[in-house]
């Protein structure tokens, strides 16, 4: 069970958290022309890497705070965690 | 029985406790402290067993968590518990085990016939044999197998006893208590480290309860006694015995598992029979020593042949000799100890040592103390079927591979000892990769990936100075990295008699002409044989080889025969052990029980119950409950003798004709708070909002980015920036997470907050034409008539003096309100409703009459929101905004969504009006059809309309809108019904919608 560090409340087990998918995707804008190709890739397509993946998780049994964190998928060493409003570029 | 192997002054067991227990129906006697092992022993039982393929006579082989044959199966309390290792399971007043995979009984065994059936049963039998022919798989075959297969039988009954789980931190966590431990654990707990120190067996001490040695003029015994009383007494300190540490997962989270009442006849008031613990450790120093590796020779699996070490450890812990004629069989010095202790208790054994010519102190002890030594000797043969009789023993030649001077010697066991393999175990499953190390032929840690590192004999440090000397610097320097404190214990002085010298030499070559079985894996029956004959079929890698001879896959995991395994792969194939590598250790350890793994989830604690404030009175009020989600509610109130059927039907009628209130506590509820809640809002539903005023609610539909309706429900404009918005029961807490995911992340610049009050208020639904009067008596200061309270309206009153929010909404499509107050007022209001509504015929309805209620209504729910429909398959379309871009709008304009024929919901009746349609039944054209027959949609629900007093379902199919007035039929494949059937439109009752807004 990993130990994910929370920016807001400390190092807390994996079962306080939700898995919450990719960190790097981004919501194409509101009311914008957008191409079907360009939102399939929005909604459905993920890359899968093995190694460094910046991803979201959700901590519902603590703050209730999206947070992104830096993790090896194969390792599962964490590298760094970041509040929802960091690394947003 | 007498025990007349028991010796008289040696052991740790309570004499002055006599234990009777039953073993295969018989009685015999042990002392507390006993395991079975070791009382069967003392009364001279060998014969505990039947080997796996062949059936061969099996007895005992170790003394602790490696044993590979005696497995049994345990009775207590009317509990079957299988799986049971004799050697680890303590004796209590009234045990009763038997033996298992033999029938009719472990000495007459028929399965023993497979021992001459043995070309049958060649490495990788079950991929050869019985294939042919294929009829006779599942008539002859396969009956046959799974009654010859596996150890011991589950119980099929629910388990009464309790499992815990805990969750524990610590700086240090160990696990072991041998040297090492006792050790490591001193100098941490001494330097201010908070520790744990888990031993799987009930003694603490590992090696030193049985090894000739000292330290600090103690012995080893009186030294162990000494540290884990002193560490017992420190608060900083956890010292746990029968405690199995058995998975190392990431980031240093360890899962141990302890056996609370497995040693007790009954497992005592307020504790568990096992304990489950979770410990994340900053450090941990896997101290969990090093099982002693056999040595292969013909029928080396004969009852009777067992590890020196156990032989030793039955001396000297429980007073027990395995035999009376032994026959030391070693290549190395731990042999050496095993006859030295043997001759102390008045038995003379026989030393066979496969070295030439070894000295050292034990030897030289053991030559003065007159005991017989033959070096340069093997044994090629244990002779006995049951039992060990004699053993043929040769000299071996220099070269040690030719044999001279066979000759038959007595003995009644043989004690072997092929040198040690440490337990690296949980280093591997922490993801350290291994190494080979030459001088003990055998596999060590090598680089920790997490916090851990292996000392003593586990570390392949096999002499007690090297390893105390390891240990108590490591527990220094893990607890100084964490509470950098400086105090350095000393370390004591060690005397040991043995060396670490041993012969590289394992397996015995067969004589000329003797074809003897020779087994590497024990449980699994895997000979030298097997192997070979692999190799030959052109496996190559170990994983492979191990998965069709089956080496190492058995309980035991290989522990004895792993490494003996490797050594002849290597040998064959020419290549040194670490070319050949290891197979991947795996949690768990050793076997734990299922029961421990559930820990207290089980049955209604397997989820968390809630309950809404007015459960007593629906319990009070014969209300029959259903599981909603993690919620109890009412499915309905029972009168008399009535069906469920005549129960809802009757209840729903009352709303239609009178007035009914419904308790629906359990709806989801989110208030959304801020500046900018009104755009929020337009965003995340699919119809506008920003003209919403206040004092008005709104039926509102969310999607889900890939345009699937995600949840629906009303919200209601409190106050100029305060929303409470309502979701299902089911997607209340799916709905939170989110909102918060859009306002975290997405659209962090609005200022809006959002919080669950789901369990902040108690509602209940008042709906049927009666439900204005019932509603003026209740709020006599408020003005609910439909100017002063229109449809879709929303105002706060007073309830006898509780405040109140009256909502009109309505999803029975009556006249009807929806009334909150605060939880603990929740009762009162029930009452209050009930009271009053008497006049006026009011009955409480559950959710089966609110189901009937819906569906002839048209309305839709979870059955229709089921994750596969948009906006339109539901007739929801109407609600969804042309003008203003919402979450999962773009994904609505993609082909599949709007194509001509697209899915939508009608209404179905059966054309008799009396066969009700199975719910999931398939809409067809043709019943005849060529299967598959091509299916229009499904049946998502059905109930018995109250209004026409037929039955009529909700379905969604293929291009439903211009399917309505035609005549299909619904089929049910599981129920075997073809019903004819009529298209109608899915709003079936009131269609115009005058009711609600009369």
């Amino acid at each position: 069970m990993l130990y994910i560090f929370c920016p807001h409340c400390g190092s807390r087990s994996q079962n306080e958290f939700a898995y919450g998918g990719d960190a790097t995707v981004k919501r194409p804008e509101l009311n914008k022309e957008i191409s079907d190709q360009e939102w399939n890739n929005f909604v459905y397509l993920r890359k899968s890497p093995r190694g460094k993946h910046l991803e979201l998780w959700h901590h519902i049994s603590g703050c209730r705070q999206w947070i992104k964190v830096e993790r090896d998928t194969s390792t599962h060493e964490i590298f760094k965690t970041y509040k929802a409003d960091e690394l947003t570029e | 029985m007498s025990q007349d192997f028991r010796l008289n002054n040696i052991g740790m067991v309570n004499r002055n406790k006599k234990i009777s227990f039953t073993f295969n129906g018989k009685k015999y006697f042990g002392y507390e402290g006993d395991t079975i092992a070791s009382a069967l022993i003392a009364n001279g039982v060998h014969l505990v067993g039947r080997s796996f393929k062949y059936h061969r006579p099996r007895g005992f082989f170790g003394v602790g968590v490696d044993e590979p044959y005696a497995i049994l199966q345990l009775e207590r309390n009317n509990e079957r518990d299988p799986n049971i290792r004799a050697t680890e399971q303590e004796i209590f007043e009234g045990l009763e085990v038997k033996s298992v995979n033999c029938w009719p009984s472990v000495n007459f065994d028929i399965g023993a016939i497979n021992n001459f059936l043995k070309m049958f049963f060649p490495a990788g039998f079950y991929y050869k044999t019985f294939m042919w022919p294929p009829s006779f798989w599942y008539k002859i075959y396969e009956p046959f197998i799974r009654m010859a297969a596996g150890f011991g039988e589950a119980s099929i009954k629910h388990d009464k006893e309790r499992y815990e789980h805990k969750y524990e931190y610590c700086d240090v966590l160990i696990t072991g208590s041998g040297p090492s431990g006792l050790a490591s654990a001193y100098a941490a707990a001494k330097n201010g480290a908070r520790v744990i120190l888990a031993e799987d067996k009930p003694r603490y001490g590992g090696s030193l309860l049985t090894s000739d040695v000292n330290i600090g003029n103690q012995t080893g015994a009186e030294w162990s006694e000494k540290i884990i009383t002193e560490l017992k007494s420190m608060s900083n300190v956890i010292v746990k015995n029968r405690s199995q540490v058995f998975g190392y997962y990431d980031h240093n989270m360890l899962v141990m598992s302890e056996r609370i009442s497995d040693h007790l006849p009954k497992t005592q008031k307020y504790l568990p029979k096992q304990r489950l613990w979770y410990i994340r450790a900053k450090e941990v120093l896997i101290s969990s020593g090093s099982i002693e590796r056999p040595l292969v020779f013909g029928n080396n699996d004969t009852p009777g042949v067992m590890l020196s070490s156990a032989a030793k450890e039955y001396m000297k812990v429980y007073g027990v000799l395995v035999g009376k004629k032994p026959l030391i069989f070693t290549n190395n010095d731990s042999g050496y100890e095993t006859a030295v202790e043997f001759k102390k208790n008045g038995v003379n054994p026989l030393i066979l040592d496969t070295r030439k010519e070894p000295s050292s102190d034990i030897i030289s002890e053991a030559k003065n103390l007159g005991i017989e030594i033959k070096f340069s000797h093997v044994v090629v043969a244990a002779k006995g079927y049951k039992k060990v009789k004699s053993a043929d023993i040769a000299k071996i030649s220099d070269n040690k591979k030719d044999l001279s001077n066979i000759e038959n010697i007595e003995c009644d066991c043989i004690c072997v000892s092929g040198f040690w393999t440490p337990s690296i175990h949980l280093a591997s499953q922490s993801g350290n990769k291994s190494e080979f190390n030459e001088k003990i032929d055998a596999f060590i840690p090598k680089k920790s990936k997490q916090k851990e590192n292996t000392i003593g004999s586990a570390n392949g440090k096999f002499t007690l100075e090297e390893t105390i000397n390891e240990a108590f610097d490591k527990g220094y320097e893990v607890s100084n990295k964490i509470t950098e404190n400086n105090n350095k214990v000393s370390i004591p002085t060690v005397v040991e008699k043995k060396s670490t010298e041993h012969d590289k030499f394992w397996c015995v070559p067969l004589p000329k002409g003797k074809s003897y079985k020779r087994f590497l894996d024990f449980q699994n029956d895997v000979a030298v044989s097997d192997i070979e004959l692999a190799l030959r079929e052109g496996f190559r890698s170990i994983e492979h080889v191990k998965r069709y001879t089956t080496l190492g896959m058995a309980t035991d995991q290989g522990k004895t025969s792993n490494l003996n395994g490797l050594q002849l792969v290597s040998d064959i194939e020419n290549k040194v052990v670490p070319q050949v590598g290891h197979t991947t250790f795996r949690p768990p350890y050793t076997p734990v029980s299922i029961g421990a793994i559930v820990g207290r989830e089980v049955g209604k604690h397997s989820k968390p119950t809630r309950k809404s404030p007015m459960h007593e009175w629906h319990k009070k009020n014969n209300a029959v409950f259903v599981d909603a989600g993690v919620w109890l509610r009412p499915r309905y109130y029972k009168q008399g003798n009535e069906t469920l059927f005549e129960a809802s039907k009757r209840e729903a009628k009352n709303v239609r004709k009178n007035v009914g209130v419904c308790d629906v506590t359990t709806l989801g509820k989110i208030d959304v708070k801020g500046p900018d809640a009104a755009e929020f809002l337009n965003r995340v539903y699919t119809n506008a909002w920003l003209k919403l005023p206040v004092g008005k609610a709104r039926y509102g539909v969310m999607l889900r980015e890939d345009g699937i309706v995600m949840d629906d429900g009303t919200t209601t404009r409190i106050s100029e920036n305060h929303y409470h918005m309502t979701t299902t029961t089911a997607q209340a807490a799916n709905v939170l997470s989110h909102l918060e995911y859009y306002l975290q992340l997405v659209w962090p610049e609005l200022n809006v907050n959002v919080v669950s009050t789901t369990e902040q208020w108690a509602g209940a639904a008042i709906a049927g034409p009666n439900s204005r009067e019932l509603l003026t008596k209740l709020f006599p200061n408020t003005d609910v008539s439909n100017e002063g309270l229109p449809f879709m309206g929303y105002k706060e009153g007073d309830l006898f003096g509780i405040p109140a929010k009256i909502y009109r909404i309505s999803f029975s499509g009556e006249l009807a309100y929806e009334v909150n107050v605060e939880s603990n007022y929740g009762n009162f209001m029930w009452e209050k409703i009930i009271e009053v509504g008497k006049e006026f015929q009011i009955q409480p309805y559950g959710t089966e009459a609110l189901s009937t209620l819906r569906i002839e209504m048209g309305h839709v729910a979870g059955s229709e929101l089921d994750g596969r429909t948009i906006p339109h398959d539901a007739s929801l379309e109407g609600l969804v905004s042309k003008k203003k871009d919402f979450i999962g709008k773009r994904s609505l304009s993609r082909s599949a969504f709007i194509k001509p024929d697209r899915e939508k919901i009608v209404g179905v009746v059966p054309l008799d009006k009396t066969t009700s349609i199975p719910e999931g039944s398939y809409i067809v054209k043709d019943p005849k059809a060529k299967l598959p027959n091509p299916k229009l949609g499904h049946v998502s629900a059905s109930c018995w309309s109250v209004e026409y007093d037929n039955p009529f379902s909700l379905a969604i199919i293929k291009d439903g809108k211009n399917m309505i007035g035609q005549k299909l039929f619904a089929m049910s494949p599981l129920k075997n019904k073809t019903i004819p059937v009529e298209i109608v439109s899915s709003h079936y009752v009131d269609p115009e919608g005058k009711r609600v807004r009369a």
